[in-house]
């Protein structure tokens, strides 16, 4: 696997809230972690990022094992998060958010930057307006393009539909299908849980801190038993 | 009971220090530290009710010291008799008019109903000043012309100056009521530099406005709660008293001459000693009422829905507390307070200085007596003033002590050590900034922490 | 002839001041405004930065005029200027490491670091007082006027002349040319634009991969260099007072607030906004009006608003009508 986390447990204070959770992702593949509301979904990729504590378990990409790395140093070698909510530069341009995605790469950017323009032809006329200005479909495809301007191998979404509409929900599911397209292992966190599992290769579903099913899209949206509990019927 | 223990253990050291310098150097200067002390016991704790019991940052402190000094003056200033009838009428009307333009502002404010209300209110307000200007004008250089070198204001109502106390801290009040109906729904730093600024309009009022406080030409020779030094020494009673005191140092004398020298030499150091005695004692009355209020409101339910307020804004809010009108309400009483002070200030001096006002000196230092006492423990604030001024006062012969020592070596007129020597009052807010830090850094409580208190 | 007479008097006692005076605040203001972009607290220790600084470049001026060298016509303050900076930058990282570190790693809440920045102040004040001492220094050299009130009425044949000190048109051309500098650099280069970004949203900066001790020491560096410079050009235009620069800093905190607490190009506004009204509302327009007006209705009175002693109330009545109505600043806040 290209990008694996095995038995992760921590949380906050002296409490675990994630326990053994272990999540695999390969490149051109999509993976959504599902589960309840406080189930530790968000928990699980600050894990993987290294923004929280971890008591046990590791992180590997591409063989090398990462887990003492810092977030920073995680970014360098080649993860890139799209959190859920402050995810722009409200005030600056759509233009220096993308820029900015590129801070550690040196060199000339415009290449990226177009082809960024090409993926999302939306910000294309909006370069020059601050980004806090636009709309919240919009923002989002910026958020997406500024995570991907610096060439990511992983690319870590927490719940990147979160507050918008249906029509725009699907529309940044399909942006997300073009970006696996790109060769790029996507994992998120979802709440839209079948809707994800429409567009993913594979879902782990969590309960309480811990794996509880795991499998391939179809799998776990055809199971009556998940569908149940987790899908809504 | 650690917490009591502390305190004790702090009250304990403070009084050995002043009982070390009443024998080392001198008990006038032991007492001349204890009264400031009190005094800025007092600011501390109206500082520390709106910092300590509800966060709110007051960088005002020297606009309500002030204030409560200019109360002084109204009060207990006998009437320029010739001031009054040259210019007494035209204060009086200008008064009544500037009384009618803030009604009809406010009317305006709270009733009309327009879209250019705002425009009408700015152009209402802006007004004020020139119409003043225009009726008070005149009226304000007739009575600055009377006798401009001794008087050349209009004096006051010459009463008790103890009255003044109290009409300074509600003259203070009033001010931070005006302050806080604009400044408090702001945000802390706002409230800091809005405060600053105010305290700085309030200190150029006093030091220009000539007719009502003689500005920078001060006002000397206030009265007092206690009796002066030279009415003392010409009384029998006090004579007789040290007399009667000092019998076995005065029998052993002989000579009738240098008995009538040291009795003279006794009364006139025991006379000072004694008024500072009766300052002491009205300031620790002050001190320790203000001090049973405090802690009872502190532990009443008023002072547990102020703690909560401090400690979770948001939840209080939600509990349905009108947060803004709190603020306000603790802000008027700890200003108050400082007004108060202020007045206490100006009365133990027995003048009145406009122009010795500094933020430095009168908001800082006392912001530093709070924080370093310890945030939301009225004991912390008075311990916090001692230190303070034990610092300010002893930091100068200790500075002098470390250049001297240091530079022992060095002849006493090679520049440097000149220069030095001549610095020597700034090394107090060295002293203070380090102090502050030191304190902030490592005791971020204070030296007396807040107590938790359980209900 | 009456009407060119007036507008010269507006220019020489309003315009040319207010110019100096507001550019003075602008460099102050924009300083204050980055540190709290950046730093996110109201830093009350910055009069006394400006202060220290405006202190070792009159230190250096006299030991290079101890040296003979001097500018010729212009203040050979400007050739201590890059000394200014450095000391400056110097000191300002000390406090940064030693003082406001501990509590940027500690999120403490903004109030905590104006106490914090109050200490700094006590300790810079008292540095400054002892090291030159509270009095009046005036270290201005050069040539003192570019254009002297006779010359202009001899060239003009007016009643009225424009004096142009040379101070001030240094002033405003420095405050121009070091504006441009710092809105090009904010705006065009990476760095700035990481600083930007970094005020704006410091958590998404961070996975960025922009470093922010990085940030925090170019915030430093060009705050110090803004204060230096700020500092030096207001003590060569009045003179060197250690108080006097605490006292600017009451205005300086309200050309933030104007122009939007965290804005630079608001700050710069700021200090204009301010410096014009303070000038404008504490000059006596008797003569102007005398100049305009038909003789019968001239002026008896100074017709002057209010007295230049309440410079204070002015700087807030301006802070209060924009928190009231405008309470993120006439320039919109909260970018840096």
């Amino acid at each position: 696997m290209y990008f694996s986390a095995k038995n992760l447990t921590g949380g906050y204070g002296g409490v675990n809230i994630i326990e053994e959770c272990s999540f695999e992702v390969n490149q051109g593949e999509i993976v959504s972690i599902l589960g309840p509301n406080g189930a530790g979904k968000s928990t699980a990729m600050k894990a993987m990022l290294g923004i929280l504590d971890l008591k046990a378990g590791e992180v590997i990409l591409d063989g090398k094992n990462i887990t003492k790395l810092k977030t920073q140093e995680r970014i360098k070698s080649g993860i890139s998060f799209v959190p859920q909510t402050n995810n722009i530069f409200t005030e600056l341009t759509v233009q220096e958010n993308l820029e900015m995605g590129a801070f550690l790469t040196d060199g000339d950017i415009s290449a990226r930057i177009k082809e960024m323009y090409d993926l999302f032809p939306i910000m294309n006329e909006k370069q020059d307006q601050l980004a806090g200005e636009l709309s919240g479909g919009q923002r989002q495809q910026v958020a997406l393009a500024r995570a991907l301007m610096t060439n990511p191998k992983v690319l870590m979404l927490d719940e990147p539909t979160a507050g918008v509409s249906p029509v725009v929900m699907d529309e940044i599911f399909e942006h997300i299908l073009n970006i696996k397209k790109q060769n790029i292992a996507v994992l998120m966190v979802e709440q839209n849980a079948r809707q994800a599992l429409d567009i993913s290769d594979r879902g782990y579903i969590l309960v309480t801190g811990r794996n509880a099913y795991e499998g391939s899209g179809d799998y776990l949206l055809n199971d009556d038993e998940i569908r149940k509990s987790f899908l809504g019927g | 009971m650690r917490n009591n223990l502390d305190i004790k253990l702090a009250f304990g050291v403070m009084a050995l220090l002043l009982v070390m310098i009443g024998f080392l150097q001198s008990w006038g200067v032991a007492l001349a530290i204890l009264n400031l002390c009190l005094i800025s016991a007092v600011m501390s704790m109206g500082v520390n009710i709106q910092w300590g019991y509800s966060g709110l940052i007051n960088f005002g402190v020297m606009g309500f010291l002030a204030i409560g000094g200019f109360a002084t003056i109204i009060v207990s200033v006998p009437p320029v008799t010739e001031a009054w009838s040259a210019g007494g009428f035209g204060i009086i009307l200008s008064g009544l008019i500037l009384f009618i333009l803030i009604a009809g502002i406010f009317y305006v404010h709270r009733k009309w109903q327009s879209k250019y209300k705002n425009y009408l209110l700015f152009f209402l307000v802006i007004s004020v000043i020139p119409i003043m200007k225009l009726v008070a004008g005149p009226s304000i250089s007739a009575i600055e012309s009377i006798d401009a070198a001794t008087s050349g204001f209009l004096g006051g109502f010459d009463l008790p100056i103890i009255l003044s106390w109290f009409v300074g801290a509600f003259f203070a009040a009033i001010i931070a009521f005006v302050i806080g109906k604009v400044c408090l729904g702001l945000r802390s730093d706002y409230l800091a530099i809005s405060t600053l600024l105010i305290s700085g309009i309030v200190v150029s009022y006093v030091k220009h406005e000539e007719w009502l406080t003689r500005g920078v030409k001060n006002v000397t020779g206030l009265k007092r709660p206690a009796p002066f030094e030279v009415d003392l020494q010409n009384s029998d009673w006090f004579v007789n008293f040290i007399e009667y005191l000092f019998k076995g140092r005065l029998s052993k004398i002989t000579d009738f001459e240098e008995k009538v020298i040291l009795l003279n030499d006794l009364v006139m150091t025991s006379s000072s000693i004694f008024v500072k005695l009766c300052f002491s004692l009205i300031f620790s009355i002050v001190v320790i009422t203000l001090l049973v209020f405090s802690e009872k409101a502190l532990r009443s339910p008023w002072g547990r829905m102020m703690r909560a307020i401090r400690d979770n804004e948001d939840a209080a809010k939600a509990m349905g507390k009108d947060v803004v009108k709190r603020h306000l309400h603790i802000f008027m009483i700890g200003s108050a307070i400082i007004g108060f002070s202020g007045a206490m200030l100006v009365t133990y001096d027995g003048l009145f200085t406009p122009a010795s006002y500094q933020p430095l000196r009168y908001t800082f230092i006392i912001w530093v007596m709070v924080l370093l006492g310890g945030t939301g423990n009225n004991y912390g604030a008075i311990i916090g003033a001692f230190v303070v001024w034990f610092i300010w006062i002893e930091s100068a012969p200790f500075a002098l002590f470390v250049i001297n020592t240091l530079m022992s070596g060095i002849d006493n007129t090679n520049q440097l050590k000149m220069h030095l020597i001549d610095s020597i009052p700034y090394f107090r807010y060295l002293m203070m900034g380090l102090g502050l830090l030191v304190v902030m850094r490592y005791r971020p409580k204070g030296l007396l922490p807040e107590k938790i208190i359980k209900n | 002839m009456d009407f060119l007479n007036a507008i010269v008097l507006l220019t020489n006692y309003i315009i040319v001041p207010a110019l100096t005076y507001g550019s003075q605040l602008a460099l102050g203001a924009i300083g204050v405004t980055i540190i709290y972009g950046v730093l996110r607290f109201a830093n009350f220790a910055y009069g006394d930065l400006m202060a220290f600084a405006t202190m070792v470049v009159i230190l250096t001026t006299w030991y290079l005029q101890s040296l003979g060298i001097t500018l010729g016509f212009l203040p050979t303050a400007l050739l201590a200027l890059p000394i200014g900076i450095i000391a400056t930058i110097i000191l300002s990282l000390f406090f940064d490491k030693t003082v406001f570190k501990y509590y940027r790693d500690k999120k403490s809440e903004p109030v905590i670091l104006i106490v914090v920045s109050i200490g700094v102040m006590f300790i810079l004040n008292a540095i400054v007082r002892i090291i030159i001492g509270p009095g009046d220094v005036i270290f201005m050299d050069g040539a003192r006027f570019i254009m002297k009130a006779g010359e202009f009425k001899k060239m003009t044949g007016l009643n009225e002349g424009i004096a142009l000190k040379s101070t001030q048109v240094i002033t405003f051309i420095t405050t121009i040319i070091t504006c441009a500098i710092l809105f090009y650099f904010l705006n065009k280069t990476k760095t700035g634009k990481s600083m930007r970004a970094y005020s704006n949203n410091e958590d998404l900066a961070l996975l960025s991969g922009i470093d922010p001790t990085k940030i925090i020491i170019y915030t430093w560096v060009i705050v110090s260099i803004l204060a230096t410079i700020a500092g030096s050009l207001y003590g060569l235009d009045k003179s060197f007072k250690p108080l006097s620069y605490w006292n600017n800093l009451l205005p300086i905190f309200a050309a933030t607030i104007v122009g939007g607490i965290g804005n630079p190009l608001g700050a710069f506004y700021g200090g204009f906004v301010i410096a014009f009204t303070e000038i404008g509302l504490t000059y006596a327009y008797k003569k102007f009006l005398v100049y305009l007006l038909p003789e019968q209705l001239e002026p008896s009175s100074l017709v002057q608003y209010i007295s230049t002693d309440y410079k204070f109330a002015i700087s807030f009545a301006i802070l209060v009508v924009v928190l009231i109505y405008r309470p993120n600043g006439i320039f919109k806040g909260k970018v840096i």
